[in-house]
């Protein structure tokens, strides 16, 4: 084998704004190796990969390939340098045939025939199974996939990227993928894989680097490590946040969710056989990989999600009466009588309207009460003066469009328009995701006030830390399925960091 | 999936390296700082201006006159007498009429291309009554129209809303194809209703016309015009019906995270925006034309789409644009006739082209700013 460097990063930094995508990167990739890149979610590897593919152009530092300092600011550059990189989601044309598809791009006359037979030729060095004048739109995903990665070596890549390129995959089609891959890596080409499973990790790479908030842990050599040692290096060391948390107050089963499936738009399944209990006066975390099902499993309580199998159950504290919430639409919760209040994750896409002003989105909950034909401002502006003024909304005054706040304050008035309602149950995903410390801490303290109200608080999180630090309870979520509850006072991260990237279910 | 969408624009240029064969571009774009209020008046003064600069300086180099006068054919085109006064509030009112009707549709981001159509077909359904109704006196005739023509445009602009909010049909072709089928079903009505017998036209109606107001054709349809332009700006803005239509163009996802139940939402806002076409084809064959043909609406169908566009969907802004693009071809065809022998019709229409497309074209300009790049200082 041969070992020399294909391509060496020297402090690579790249900014957006006063986000840290990457610090002060150093990283070398072999000929002939397998390089794994891992890291959770937001730790820089994408942006990392579209550096060096020609995406982004770094802001600091030099990429090496061969030993010489190259500049690469477009694709076409990267190709020059034998740099292909297959995206998460496929850049093809549907209606172009897989050979069509392949050559598109490429400069000089398309010779139908040759193009088919050197895809034919290609395939078969390296054992994929294509049919080059099938169409893109007839094809599954991991064929798909397939054209992604023939077109790139087409085109004479020798170093490849794959940014996960596991996770439209079963785990059929994965080994299949593998062992391709392994015979690119005996051909001498240098691979890099991104991905967060650990144990995709360990079986495919030859040596792994760990990325964390933008800056490169370390790289280790695949057989002298182990599974703890690299979510340790991912997740890093525990951090003191001291965010207040007091004991849950008679804690009451509020929400019970029952053997849950239900089936992504493409007709994956995305949540799988899900159970878990919300109680009253109780924060129950729920941690996981991006894209594990979390945000799915939010819509279905709140109504919005189709849902295949399973129960979701309210018990009313009232009267202590069960409430089936299966198949409910958002209003015909709210008419049963559950106060639920969701924040979603996409707050300017879904839960407020960016182009309204702030009274106006006050009353996107509350608009419809009363029979008047016509709207009444009154309470709602009301409303919105008043959540300007506890949680200091920064903001030159209620008429403002919400699209022109920044994040932080944008959040405050999402939460603050849901927790107006005076919920039971409090669903919150990514809350403090892109908030600075301040307004992050603003809205754990409205969690934790909920909390003593005795509402039956969810928090979808992505920063363990937090997550240890706010919850009462920890669920944690891996592909759809629950893979462990833990209590969130005495779990360690390391313990979360493996149930998360652990893909069967819990025992 | 996370780190790449907050790359402006401007960080596409900025963050280019120092690299000695890049070349930086003279100039970038960038976007607005939308928070100005006084900018986009000064930009669309400027633009209307300078439009009618170009009208002025091409009708004069093509044909013998000055700049005055082509201004005082213009405004005399427009203005000249009471009744080109009375004809231009005429035109006004049917234009602003169609405009309205899109409106709710447009805010809805239901891109409804097919008011022709459903004008037409509400004009059909009030020249059916006017023609087979004969007998019944106008004070019941009048009303009775009014209704059909209403339920016609509201059923003909429903179909393709039910396919939309079922089905997920392209609402654009749809309702485009929709004109062309009113327009076929007016010319089989007009070989059945035709009169005299062997025209192939339905001729003029006695029965069911508008009576006059104070001595005058047309105020009636302007009265009307005007109540349902005050009527169309108090819905989209202070009703509940009307918040759900903002809520639903700006983001479906939003309308499904409170409840709006957007199909109702799609059938309900297309249901009026076809009654509203409804009453232009009922005022355009009851109260101006007493005769339907395919041609009735005149292609005002899409000139409205441009109308409610340039309004930013507001009603009151619509009287505005519907004034602009009426006064424009009033006049220009006051300058066409005078000089007949050199100009014909379609110049008319160049003239109205030229002006909209500088009205159009400044929009990039109220959204964008072009920044001159300083040359680069030396790096080493």
């Amino acid at each position: 084998m041969n070992n020399s460097i294909a391509i060496e990063l020297k402090g690579v930094t790249k900014t957006f704004g006063s986000v840290i995508a990457n610090k002060n990167v150093n990283l070398d990739v072999r000929r002939g190796e397998i390089l794994a890149i891992l890291g959770e979610n937001g730790s820089g590897k994408t942006t990392l990969m579209n550096m060096i593919s020609g995406i982004y152009y770094p802001d600091e530092g030099e990429i090496l390939i061969n030993g010489e300092s190259v500049v690469i600011r477009s694709p076409r550059d990267a190709f020059k340098y034998k740099i292909g990189m297959i995206h998460q989601h496929f850049k093809l044309v549907d209606v172009f045939t897989a050979a069509e598809n392949i050559v598109l791009g490429l400069d000089g006359a398309f010779n139908k025939k040759r193009a088919a037979a050197e895809v034919l030729e290609i395939s078969s060095r390296y054992g994929f199974e294509i049919d080059p004048n099938k169409k893109i739109h007839e094809m599954a995903v991991s064929e798909k996939q397939t054209v992604e990665i023939i077109k790139v070596l087409y085109r004479g890549a020798d170093i490849l990227i794959l940014d996960e390129p596991t996770a439209v995959l079963t785990p059929q089609e994965t080994q299949k993928l593998f062992a391709v891959l392994r015979k690119m890596r005996d051909d001498g080409k240098s691979i890099i894989i991104i991905t967060h499973k650990l144990h995709e990790v360990l079986s495919i790479s030859d040596r792994v680097a760990i990325l964390r908030k933008g800056e490169h842990i370390d790289t280790v050599v695949t057989k002298e490590t182990d599974e703890n040692q690299l979510t340790e290096m991912m997740v890093g060391k525990k951090v003191e946040l001291n965010i207040e948390r007091d004991e849950p107050k008679n804690p009451t089963d509020r929400l019970v969710v029952m053997g849950l499936d239900c089936m992504s738009r493409d007709g994956i399944k995305i949540l799988d056989d899900v159970s878990f209990v919300a109680r009253s006066g109780e924060i129950l975390g729920i941690a996981g990989i991006a894209g594990s099902g979390q945000r799915e499993l939010l819509e279905a309580i709140a109504g919005l999600q189709h849902i295949e199998h399973g129960a979701i159950s309210y018990i009313n504290p009232e009267n202590g009466e069960e409430v089936d919430l299966r198949d409910k639409t958002p209003l015909e919760i709210r008419d049963l009588g559950v106060r639920l209040s969701f924040v979603p994750e996409d707050r300017l896409g879904m839960g407020l309207v960016g182009n309204m002003d702030i009274i106006d989105n006050m009353m996107l909950r509350s608009y419809s009460a009363g029979h008047s034909f016509f709207l009444d401002r009154l309470p709602s502006t009301a409303l919105a003066e008043d959540v300007i003024d506890r949680l200091e909304v920064v903001t030159p005054d209620a008429h403002t469009p919400v699209r022109r706040l920044s994040g932080g304050n944008v959040q405050k008035v999402l939460v603050g328009r849901e927790i107006a309602s005076a919920p039971t149950v409090l669903m919150a995903a990514y809350p403090v995701r892109g908030l600075d410390i301040n307004s992050s801490y603003t809205i754990y303290n409205l969690l934790n006030e909920q909390k003593k109200n005795g509402v039956a608080v969810i928090f979808v999180g992505e920063d363990l830390d937090v997550l240890l630090e706010l919850c009462d309870r920890i669920l944690v979520i891996g592909s759809g399925r629950v893979t462990g509850i833990v209590d969130g006072r005495t779990a360690t991260k390391e313990e979360i960091g493996i149930l998360m990237t652990k893909t069967e279910g819990a025992e | 999936m996370e780190e790449k969408s907050n790359v402006s624009q401007t960080d596409a240029v900025t963050a280019e390296p120092n690299h000695k064969k890049v070349r930086e571009p003279r100039f970038h774009i960038v976007k607005r700082d939308v928070t100005d209020k006084k900018t986009p008046y000064i930009v669309r003064a400027i633009a209307v201006a300078s439009a009618f600069i170009i009208c002025t300086i091409l009708t004069v180099l093509l044909v013998d006159t000055n700049p005055f006068e082509y201004i005082g054919l213009m405004l005399s085109g427009s203005f000249g007498t009471f009744r080109k006064i009375l004809n231009l509030l005429q035109k006004l009112a049917i234009l602003l009429c169609i405009s309205l009707a899109l409106a709710p549709a447009f805010k809805m981001r239901f891109w409804n291309t097919g008011a022709e159509g459903q004008v037409l077909i509400g004009g059909l359904a009030c020249a059916a009554c006017m023609i087979c109704l004969g007998g019944v006196p106008d004070a019941l005739l009048i009303p009775i129209m009014a209704v059909a023509a209403i339920v016609a445009g509201a059923i003909w602009a429903v179909i393709p809303a039910i396919f939309k909010a079922h089905f997920g049909t392209n609402e654009t072709l749809f309702t485009l194809m929709m004109n062309y089928v009113a327009m076929q079903l007016i010319a089989y009505f007009a070989t059945i209703w035709e009169n005299p017998k062997g025209s192939g036209h339905i001729g003029v109606i006695l029965d069911g016309r508008f009576p006059k107001l104070f001595g005058q054709h047309y105020i009636l349809n302007i009265i009307i015009v005007i109540l349902v332009t005050v009527a169309m700006y108090v819905y989209l803005k202070y009703s509940k019906q009307g918040y759900e239509i903002d809520v639903v163009g700006q983001s479906e996802n939003t309308a499904r995270y409170i409840g709006i139940d957007v199909k109702k939402v799609i059938i309900r806002t297309m249901a009026i925006s076809g009654a509203v076409c409804g009453i232009a084809g009922l005022l355009l064959v009851g109260g101006t034309d007493h005769t339907i043909t395919p041609q009735t609406a005149g292609g005002q169908g899409f000139t409205a789409i441009m109308v409610t566009w340039l309004a930013k969907f507001n009603p009151i802004y619509m009287i505005m644009t519907a004034f602009l693009v009426v006064f424009l071809e009033t006049g220009a065809s006051e300058v066409v006739s005078k000089f007949s022998d050199s100009l014909n019709g379609s110049y008319a229409d160049i003239l109205t082209g030229i002006v909209l497309f500088f009205i159009i074209g400044s929009e990039f300009f109220l959204r964008y700013q072009i920044k001159m790049n300083k040359k680069q200082e030396e790096m080493n």
